[in-house]
């Protein structure tokens, strides 16, 4: 090589300042880009704006407002409620699918793990549209087919249908990638576990159960928080099932469509500032507190 | 008995692939009908009229091409916007794995603890800063915001730690390469399953974002496909003389618009599917 022709060995070069170097540009993107606008947002969300006034201090009023708002508390309510049915399911298919295909009893699977795979990539407005479409009385198969069968067709934009038709298609675009995420944990697991479990004549659904659940303990734990995510700020698919089912759904449906109505259509925005710091922190509470439970069941 | 719990195995398989893919099948027989045959024909299967063409033509020179511009758009906010967050996450995630320096394990966990701030809670703050500053209504108000990402940064953190070994690193060292060049002779091409796994996540999280484009833009010509799409669909629903012809839009752009991710996943499998193993191991 060209050793001699290239710089000489840097002896007074610490390689220590190159870490800062290589780690800056992203440490300056997040701060930029994410603790910039988080300051921002508490800091907004200590002002009013006053008819009488203008912009004034008013210290912690904001968030006492918004612990009695009774729109913002039954969309939390009802983010929480949706968590707490759609997670779980969504989940347990992610799961046993992904038992199922790293089982090596399942013929086709690597078709299997594409096919539940592919509608994370559709984007959750396209998910949306399509499902709304489906859902819909007018063309959606559903209603067809109970048309023909003489059958009345469940009506699954109406108030009691709503929070499980949103359910669906959230479960639809996130179960492969949950899937994906279990399966690639799967692969690591050492395979003399399971080959000692199968000398000791140990069945299959035994071996799921007993070996490889708790190997991908980890992997498990980050779909739980990327549900949690997920769950407390949903946006799209309330926002499109509106122009559907207006009488339903209304602008503080989730939390997260009642922050934007609040700042685009209420101009409202010290409020709304204080809306999604006060929804972040309840995500990073929930999201800790997800961690804390699980991480205290498997120790004791 | 192992025979017939194999069966039962494959009939729940069979089952579960028929709901994930059946409303896109659905998605592709209703791009094939004019509008009158969406009512009047069945859903699930394909009616006497072929018109997929006529539908795309329809749908990408309605109200003077602007669905083109849209597509344009999103593949151009997507690209740079996970070419650039999957780089700073590559220099990041080796700086973390592979130097001592002091506040390395502060900063990681700052990042770390991160992840879980939901991005939609920054882009009402965020849509305030940059319209303080003049950014809104501008390809950088959904550029910038998308190039920071915590769990990226962290998968390649996992990443360079087991993919690069310190002794490549000290052997370019003692040969007298710069440790840029190491990063980018040595290290980078080691990491790139990783790499191409955190590129083709944040494609996707672009590509699929609605939140902040509709807070962020206000000029259609601006938008990308998700806030256009919607639009329309809005506009389907509203009501008017056109709302037959718009319909069928709605649904042919959406077709079209999930066919190149589909088709780089498809193509990328190899890539993503050993980059995620590293993530899911630890995570």
């Amino acid at each position: 090589m060209s050793r001699l022709a290239s710089s000489r060995p840097r002896r007074g070069v610490d390689p220590a300042a190159s870490g800062y170097l290589f780690v800056a540009p992203f440490m300056l993107v997040f701060a930029a880009m994410l603790v910039l606008p988080l300051a921002y947002a508490a800091y907004l969300s200590l002002f009013q704006d006053r008819l009488i006034g203008g912009t004034v201090f008013a210290g912690l009023d904001n968030y006492v407002t918004a612990l009695h708002d009774d729109r913002l508390l039954q969309g939390v309510l009802r983010v929480a409620k949706f968590f707490a049915f759609q997670v779980p399911i969504m989940l347990a298919i992610s799961l046993l699918a992904a038992l199922a295909i790293d089982s090596g009893l399942l013929r086709f699977a690597k078709a299997f793990r594409l096919g539940i795979f592919l509608p994370y990539a559709v984007p959750s407005v396209v998910a949306t549209l399509m499902w709304g479409y489906l859902y819909g009385p007018d063309f959606g198969p559903v209603a067809q087919l109970a048309d023909k069968l003489g059958l009345a067709a469940p009506k699954f934009l109406s108030g009691g249908w709503m929070l499980g038709s949103m359910a669906n298609i959230v479960t639809w675009e996130f179960t492969g990638y949950n899937m994906i995420i279990l399966y690639a944990a799967l692969r690591a697991v050492p395979h003399e576990l399971y080959e000692a479990a199968a000398v000791d004549g140990a069945s299959a659904w035994r071996t799921a159960w007993s070996i490889k659940i708790p190997a991908i303990r980890p992997a498990i734990l980050l779909c739980v928080i990327f549900s949690v995510i997920g769950s407390f700020q949903l946006f799209a698919e309330p926002n499109l099932l509106q122009r559907l089912a207006p009488s339903v759904i209304d602008s503080g449906y989730t939390p997260n469509l009642y922050a934007y109505t609040l700042a685009f259509t209420g101009q409202q925005v010290n409020y709304a500032a204080a809306v999604s710091f006060l929804l972040g922190a309840v995500i990073v509470v929930a999201s800790y507190t997800v961690l804390f439970v699980t991480s205290r069941r498997s120790n004791r | 008995m192992t025979e017939r719990r194999s069966r039962l195995l494959m009939i729940g398989m069979i089952a579960l692939f028929v709901y994930f893919l059946l409303p896109l099948f659905w998605l592709f027989v209703a791009s094939t009908k004019t509008t009158g045959d969406l009512f009047s024909s069945f859903g699930l299967w394909f009616s006497k009229d072929f018109s997929l063409l006529s539908n795309i033509r329809q749908t990408v020179t309605y109200d003077g091409g602007v669905y083109a511009r849209w597509m344009l758009n999103t593949v151009f906010y997507s690209v740079v916007s996970a070419g650039g967050a999957a780089f700073l996450c590559a220099l990041g995630g080796y700086g973390f794995a592979k130097y001592r320096f002091r506040g390395n394990g502060a900063m990681f966990a700052l990042v770390l603890g991160s992840i879980m701030v939901p991005t939609t809670a920054l882009a009402i703050p965020t849509y305030l800063l940059f319209s303080k500053v003049g950014l809104v209504n501008s390809p950088w108000a959904i550029i910038l915001p998308s190039l920071v990402s915590p769990f990226g940064l962290y998968l390649m953190r996992i990443y360079a730690q087991d993919a690069i070994p310190d002794g490549i690193i000290e052997a370019a060292r003692i040969d007298g390469a710069s440790e840029f060049r190491i990063f980018f002779q040595v290290a980078l091409r080691m990491l790139s399953p990783g790499l191409v796994t955190v590129l083709l996540f944040t494609l996707v999280a672009t590509w699929n974002n609605y939140f902040l484009p509709l807070i962020m833009l206000n000029n259609p010509k601006l938008y990308p496909v998700t806030v256009g799409l919607a639009a329309w669909s809005s506009q389907s629903v509203g009501g008017g003389g056109s709302t037959g012809a718009l319909l069928s839009s709605v649904v042919t752009g959406s077709l079209l618009s999930v066919i190149p991710l589909i088709a780089a996943f498809l193509l990328l499998q190899r890539y993503w599917q050993s980059g995620l193993s590293a993530g899911g191991v630890k995570g």
